[in-house]
């Protein structure tokens, strides 16, 4: 079986947002990068396939040469080989695209993205590169097996969960509960260093166009500061809620 | 060329969030001079949408979609789209909507905007703002197709009624092979989802254990509202993952979230700080939580929502 892992490179869940050129693009200065958390499950759920069924696991980034270190800490943690396709991820539809050409060219079993991007959260990737490369697609995913040519997936769904079978090549995006928490690895010194001679490819982006572009960025409005209640005084919360929010 | 708008349904009832897509689906057909069309799936009465400015209904019923397939789902509304010449296609943030909207984008070769917030801020060129990065920033994005995709973030439009005639006309589209199969449903039927929910009680680490988690399931029943944790209790295994709210778990736009016992770290304030207004009970008044909430109790858990609930099951009695 051959697995590929989409990976995109995001700021760090701590990371201050700020923005440069009057508004326009990401102030990326000082910002540490990672994979993307939904990704990290996907790519140490491959892990598994990998040590315990034999599979090859290849990942892919769509961006600059930026990206490579974290292409980089993917090796580590035990991935065969990178592909970053070397172009801008403009939006959602040129990624998916490009992804697609990967997909298409090395005959990729099962294709594991993350539900979402944490940093622009445009969840729409894996749907799409599901669909220009027509094969099944299975979101929210938390969990997955896989035996022969059928993968059985749980996946979220509101106030609960189902379980789906479907069959192989299959997109999926992936998310906390794929593998849990306590299971993500840190790459060690040895990963490290067997990450070095690894293959990291780089290929030429397919000529495509984008469907959206960014304009502008703002930072949301600055809240007013907190009403303290006193705990003696629920009272007067409930008043609150009531008359003032009207929540409640 | 009128509004298109995927008007979802569960058990044949039509979502709350998709009367907000309705609404919000009026509001540019009024700008753009155009009607409004919803398309249901299996849904009962389909008058209702009138209320919400939906002037026709193309309802589609049809045994092979009983359950929700991303695959053929899309495929009717593309079906629909074409039929109607639409230009804009208006969807809500539910799931389901998240999961069939890249799909469509593709079979109709249409720029599809996620988690947008306002009206569109311009028509031509098509601009919409969205909030990207967890909701620390909020974005325009403008779309340059023909076809337009626009999903609404939950809660940011609200309710508009607005009276029309929802005429109905029967829709027998082809329907698709899923190529997905469901073979099992877990779900609480008896409890409010927190993707549905008006008001999340939500609880950390500060609870202590498990076992403490009594009270904060009273004050959801008291409230009508969800139940909901923060990461490190699902990670520990005191709560189902399917309560962890915030950046990697789910997102929360509800219009009160209470929050007891927890810190309100960056991760977790980026997830729910959509909701309207927030509550926080913590015994640490330099918890970073105080500083994006609206009102906040600096007291013990185990003092305060006893209290609480006692005061609003009289509360619920005045006000009933
Ligand atoms: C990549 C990444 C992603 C993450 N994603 C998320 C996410 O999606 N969601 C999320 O929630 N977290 C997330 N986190 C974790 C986040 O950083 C915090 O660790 C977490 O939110 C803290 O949970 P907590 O507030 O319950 O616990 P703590 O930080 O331990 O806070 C407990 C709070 O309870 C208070 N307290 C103690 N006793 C009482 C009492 N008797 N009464 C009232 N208050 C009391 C304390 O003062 C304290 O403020 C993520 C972290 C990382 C690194
Ligand atoms: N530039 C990219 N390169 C590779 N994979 C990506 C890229 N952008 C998004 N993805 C994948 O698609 C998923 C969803 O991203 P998004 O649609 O941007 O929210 C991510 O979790 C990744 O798995």
């Amino acid at each position: 079986m051959k697995i590929l892992v989409c990976i995109s490179h995001v700021p760090d869940t701590t990371s201050k947002i700020n923005f440069t050129d009057g508004d326009t693009k990401f102030d990326a200065s000082g910002v540490q990068f990672v994979i993307n958390p939904n990704d990290e499950f996907g790519l140490t759920r491959a892990m598994w396939f990998k040590e315990k069924q034999g599979a090859s696991v290849d990942v892919v980034n769509v961006g600059g040469p930026e990206t490579e270190p974290t292409l980089r800490k993917a090796l580590a943690i035990g991935a065969d080989a990178a592909i970053r396709v070397n172009g801008p991820a403009t939006d959602g539809f040129s990624v998916a695209k490009q992804l697609a050409k990967v997909i298409n060219d090395g005959n990729y079993d099962l294709i594991i993205a993350g539900r979402e991007s944490i940093d622009y959260n445009g969840g729409m990737v894996p749907g799409m590169v599901a669909a220009l490369t027509n094969s099944n697609f299975v979101t929210n995913c938390i969990g997955l097996e896989i035996e022969g040519n059928t993968a059985t997936v749980s996946r979220e769904v509101d106030g609960g969960k189902e379980v789906v079978t479907a069959e192989l090549p299959l997109v999926l995006g992936g998310q906390k509960g794929l593998v849990q928490e306590s299971d993500l690895r840190i790459p060690n010194m040895r990963g490290i260093m067997m990450a070095r001679k690894k293959p990291l490819t780089v290929h030429e982006p397919v000529e495509t166009s984008s469907e959206t572009n960014s304009v502008s960025f703002e930072k949301p409005a600055a809240k007013g500061a907190v009403k303290l209640i006193d705990a003696d005084n629920i009272d007067e919360l409930l008043d609150l809620l009531h008359n003032e929010a009207k929540v409640i | 060329m009128s509004v298109l708008v995927y008007t979802e349904s569960d058990q044949g009832k039509f979502k709350k969030v998709a009367l907000e897509a309705a609404s919000y689906a009026k509001a540019i057909a009024n700008e753009l001079g155009t009607t409004t069309t919803a398309v249901t799936i299996n849904a009962d009465d389909t008058s209702e949408l009138g209320k919400y400015g939906v002037d026709k209904v193309l309802k589609v019923s049809d045994p092979k979609l009983e359950s929700f397939s991303a695959k053929s789902y899309a495929d009717v509304l593309k079906q629909a789209a074409e039929k109607e010449g639409t230009k804009v296609i208006v969807v809500s943030s539910s799931i389901n909507s998240k999961y069939l909207s890249p799909i469509l984008a593709i079979g109709l070769d249409a720029g599809l905007v996620s988690n947008v917030v306002e009206l569109p801020l311009s028509s031509s060129p098509f601009i919409v703002k969205r909030t990207a990065f967890t909701n620390k920033a909020l974005e325009q994005c403008q779309i340059n197709t023909d076809v337009k995709i626009v999903a609404l973030s939950t809660n940011s439009f609200g309710l508009i009624e607005n009276s029309a005639a929802a005429i109905t006309e029967d829709f027998a589209p082809s329907i698709l092979d899923s190529g997905v199969s469901v073979k099992s449903v877990d779900k609480a039927t008896d409890k409010v989802t927190i993707a549905d929910a008006e008001i999340v009680v939500s609880a950390g680490r500060g609870l202590k254990g498990p076992e403490n988690w009594g009270m904060i399931e009273e004050l959801a029943e008291v409230l009508g509202a969800a139940t909901a944790c923060s990461k490190p209790v699902s990670d520990l295994g005191w709560r189902p993952h399917s309560e962890h709210v915030g950046q990697t778990g789910k997102p929360v736009a509800c219009s009160l979230y209470i929050a007891v016992g927890i810190s309100g770290a960056i991760q977790h304030l980026a997830g729910v700080s959509a909701s309207k207004v927030k509550v926080v009970v913590n015994t640490d008044p330099e918890a970073p939580f105080f500083k994006a909430a609206d009102y906040g109790i600096v007291g013990d858990a185990f003092e305060v929502v006893p209290a609480l609930i006692e005061k609003l099951k009289d509360f619920k009695l005045q006000n009933a």
